[in-house]
């Protein structure tokens, strides 16, 4: 039998083990090819959940019913909500480029568990597919926002259930994935690979792994909650008996405000390997990145109450809150002066994934500051529950870990392909998609100021400009993604082979061939330098 | 190091049974303490007699007893975590 796919003819993970077809993938327990089942699985979701984005947009064009009507709508915005976080941005960096390339950045040729970690896989399509089929089953896709908000869940008649159903299992795979790098980072990494020599990437993963595993299993509980109190009308959440509504907020936001961490930390990690490598200088504050990527994990599990300042939770709760949320601020912060830090004085070449590092840091920072103006108390109040937050978040998870992610797809994907992209398409993409970015989401931050709500299929006419400047701006973002896509994808089958490192990298994968054999090594390798010291790359 | 970390260690019979007695023990407890007109006091009664269980089980049938340090702090940090989640929500429902 033909392999299903062969990138390039050397020996290596693609063809080195001489089981090609469908099953010598998906019952793979190799971690690239898991990697890159995870890469191809959410990039999948990701398309849906960008066409869902694009026509909740083109609904939003103009007052009154554009092309779907309310209810329709409703359901857009919920499955958008629940594709995009937990069938995308959760497990794409720590499912794709966690497996593809961490253990290989320790030293090692594989995960700890790596049948765990094929399970990690399919527990998630397995959770998907239910998602999937919640769509078209019951009585129709849910309506009720990613949150999944009680009373409102235990009461609309769409299929609720059977969806939160579905996350509750892609919430395991997130829990395994997190279980097998902690195991894998103790006890894997290569002679001479201390805490201190660790790429920062790895650290972040590290510190990711952990919310993980402590906060995934409140997802859990609180999406069962939700399943018993429709199926057999518990009450917890229910004052009429004896329950209560804010718990529900309290569990969900226990779990989902750190999730915020699982999708960023792994992000700022790729954009800390990418800033020093296409600057020609070590990074800055080692120590410190380290330490912030666990003090963002560990501070960020806590300010979680952020999300319900106008939902009647106690004032001093909202100043313990608050006060928290500007502390999460410190750790970011720190990050952020060490990545300009690092590129000041620094040799810096404008390529595609040092495009998108340096657009990552701008709009991060837009995102991270725009939070501060959520997580002040006062402030809040007004803006709460409006396009702001809708910007924002954007801004976060988009212009933040979306763009990291793309970041490091031109970065990395070369290495495991064998093959590069085409630069100035990728140049063009890149430009398209940052001017398109902030004309989409900068126009919702200004419709929040002026008032305008979130999830609200109608608005007042003197919303009407941003809202269609927001989605010419959606367009522009649209055409850059596709662009970026099929540039990527087909230099990466059809493009100019690269050698085994390409952008001039000190850490370990830049010393394997591209693409990386099946077990990644010919001998252990032996540490013997810390991840940013260029000098021993023998590049110029 | 890790030759030291995959050693099994093998529990006694004897002592298992011992640990299986005393869970039993304390399960007749915890009903005896319901029965009991303590008020609030019976919750907290209950609450650390499960605590002493969950140790034991912990301690005994899961082998942290036998593990290193670094399996212990695992242990610690997560149910560090667990009670900062639950005390910080109790917070806002106590002042609210």
């Amino acid at each position: 039998m033909t392999p299903i796919v062969r990138p390039v003819t050397v020996p290596s993970f693609w063809n080195d083990t001489g089981k090609s077809g469908v099953a010598a993938w998906i019952f793979s327990t190799d971690h690239k090819r898991i990697g890159l089942l995870y890469l191809y699985s959410v990039l999948a979701f990701f398309l849906v959940g960008m066409t869902l984005g694009g026509l909740l947009r083109i609904e939003l064009m103009a007052p009154g019913r554009t092309i779907v009507g309310p209810q329709t709508y409703n359901a857009l915005f919920t499955v958008h909500g629940v594709v995009m976080i937990f069938l995308f941005i959760i497990p794409a960096f720590p499912g794709a480029f966690g497996n593809m390339v961490m253990p290989i950045q320790i030293g090692a040729r594989d995960v700890a568990f790596p049948r765990l970690n094929l399970l990690s896989w399919w527990l998630y399509v397995l959770g998907a597919t239910i998602i999937i089929v919640s769509l078209f089953t019951g009585d129709g896709p849910p309506d009720t926002g990613w949150t999944f908000y009680l009373p409102f869940s235990e009461r609309t008649g769409t299929n609720v259930s059977l969806a939160v159903f579905g996350v509750f299992i892609v919430g395991f795979s997130s829990i395994l994935t997190g279980i097998n790098f902690v195991t894998t980072i103790h006890q894997l990494r290569a002679e001479g690979m201390s805490w201190g020599r660790l790429p920062l990437f790895v650290w972040s993963l590290y510190a990711t792994a952990w919310v993980q595993i402590l906060a995934t299993p409140i997802l859990g509980i609180t999406l069962v909650l939700i399943i018993a109190e429709r199926l057999l009308g518990t009450g917890l959440f229910d004052p009429g008996r004896g329950g209560d509504p804010l718990m529900y907020q309290h569990l969900f936001w226990i779990y989902s405000h750190p999730a915020v961490y699982i999708m960023i930390l792994p992000a700022m990690g790729a954009i800390t390997e990418i800033i020093p490598v296409f600057s020609r200088k070590p990074i800055f504050g080692y120590k410190m990145i380290a330490f912030s990527s666990i003090a963002i994990a560990s501070a960020g599990s806590l300010v979680w109450g952020h999300h319900m300042f106008t939902s009647g939770m106690s004032d001093r709760a909202i100043l313990i809150f608050s006060f928290l949320t500007f502390v999460v601020a410190i750790p970011s912060a720190i990050k952020v002066f060490n990545w300009v830090s690092t590129l000041y004085k620094g040799s810096i070449s404008l390529e595609a994934p040092m495009l998108f590092a340096l657009s990552f840091i701008l709009l991060f920072s837009i995102g991270g500051l725009t939070g501060l103006i959520l997580g002040a108390a006062a402030t809040n109040i007004h803006v709460h529950d409006t396009h702001f937050v809708v910007g924002h978040f954007h801004y976060v998870m988009f212009g933040g870990a979306g763009f990291a992610f793309f970041g490091a797809m031109h970065y990395w994907l070369p290495k495991f392909y064998g093959r590069r992209y085409a630069e100035k398409p990728a140049l063009a993409a890149w430009v398209l998609m940052f001017i398109g970015f902030n004309i989409t989401y900068f126009s919702m931050m200004l419709l929040g100021v002026k008032g305008m709500p979130r999830r609200y299929y109608d608005y007042l006419p003197e919303f009407a400009p941003l809202n269609l400047v927001s989605t010419v701006g959606s367009w522009i973002l649209i055409s850059g993604v596709i662009l970026l896509l099929i540039n990527l994808f087909r230099g990466l089958w059809k493009g100019e082979p690269i050698g085994n490192n390409p952008w001039g990298g000190a850490t370990l994968e830049w010393t394997i061939p591209s693409p990386p054999p099946t077990e990644n090594f010919d001998a252990d390798p032996v540490v013997t330098h810390g991840p940013y010291d260029f000098r021993k790359t023998g590049m110029p | 190091m890790a030759a030291e970390q995959n050693e099994q260690h093998i529990v006694s019979y004897g002592k298992l049974i011992a640990v299986w007695a005393v869970l039993l023990a304390l399960t007749s407890l915890t009903v005896w303490i319901s029965r009991l007109h303590l008020g609030v006091n019976r919750v907290w009664g209950s609450l650390a007699i499960a605590s002493c269980k969950g140790g034991l089980v912990i301690a005994f049938f899961m082998h942290m007893r036998y593990e290193g340090r670094l399996l212990r702090w695992v242990l610690f940090v997560t149910l560090a975590t667990l009670s900062i989640f639950i005390g910080v929500t109790f917070f806002d429902v106590l002042y609210r």
